[in-house]
């Protein structure tokens, strides 16, 4: 069963991770991206930069993908995370989830990015409109009051 | 012993640099990491208790360092 995560520089090819899991036992695949947005926290949005520990990010996403087609049985999980600079509408990640029917694809999907938003070691600097960029933590504060 | 302690983001920056070696004793902790860590210059931009991984495996406070591990802080994690 495919149960693929990795880290790429390159722009995230939708279709690619689709065909990645497709299969003729799966009656439903689910796409997710996570896309860079205009506006946080009420600030103007220009890009962003990803970074990771690209050894244990990579391992945490290999881990992730491998769990979900554990837990969710008979599922198919291929995740993709970019790194390095990411502008307005470009994914930052792609999850492909398929399984036989459509309420597990969306229970697999869901988890996935909650797994990878809990415990994978990436970051990301945002770069704002008046040309500032900061580290953002989860909670969309600025990480240690360092800012650039 | 001395160990070479990654560093990674907004801790990079407090930091200045993206490792940093500091010497610890040859039975310690992740906790003895931490406190010779805040022995250097921009340590107090860190938060309290920052997340520790012990070759690439998340650790407690209690978890034991042994010369040739591999040690990083992990600022707070902003994936997706």
């Amino acid at each position: 069963m495919t149960a693929a995560g990795r880290l790429t520089r390159v722009p995230i090819d939708a279709s690619a991770l689709i065909a990645e899991v497709s299969a003729p036992a799966h009656g439903a695949i689910i796409l997710f991206l996570g896309v860079v947005r205009e506006v946080n926290d009420g600030r103007g949005v220009t890009g962003i930069e990803y970074s990771a520990y690209e050894a244990m990010a990579a391992a945490e996403l290999q881990a992730i993908a491998s769990e979900a087609a554990t837990k969710f049985a008979s599922s198919a999980v291929v995740i993709e995370h970019r790194v390095g600079e990411l502008a307005l509408e470009e994914a930052s990640v792609g999850i492909a989830v398929a399984h036989a029917h459509r309420g597990e694809a969306y229970a697999v999907s869901r988890w996935t990015i909650e797994e990878l938003k809990r415990r994978v070691p990436v970051w990301k600097r945002e770069q704002y409109v008046d040309g500032t960029q900061e580290w953002v933590d989860p909670s969309g504060r600025p990480a240690t009051g360092m800012s650039a | 012993m001395s160990i070479n302690v990654l560093l990674f983001a907004s801790y990079a920056d407090a930091l200045g640099a993206p490792s940093i070696c500091v010497d610890i004793p040859a039975d310690a902790t992740v906790a003895d990491v931490l406190a010779a860590i805040r022995l250097q210059p921009g340590a107090g931009l860190l938060p309290a208790k920052p997340l520790v991984a012990v070759n690439q495996k998340y650790a407690r406070s209690t978890t034991s360092v042994k010369h040739g591990d591999e040690v990083a802080l992990i600022p707070p994690v902003a994936g997706g």
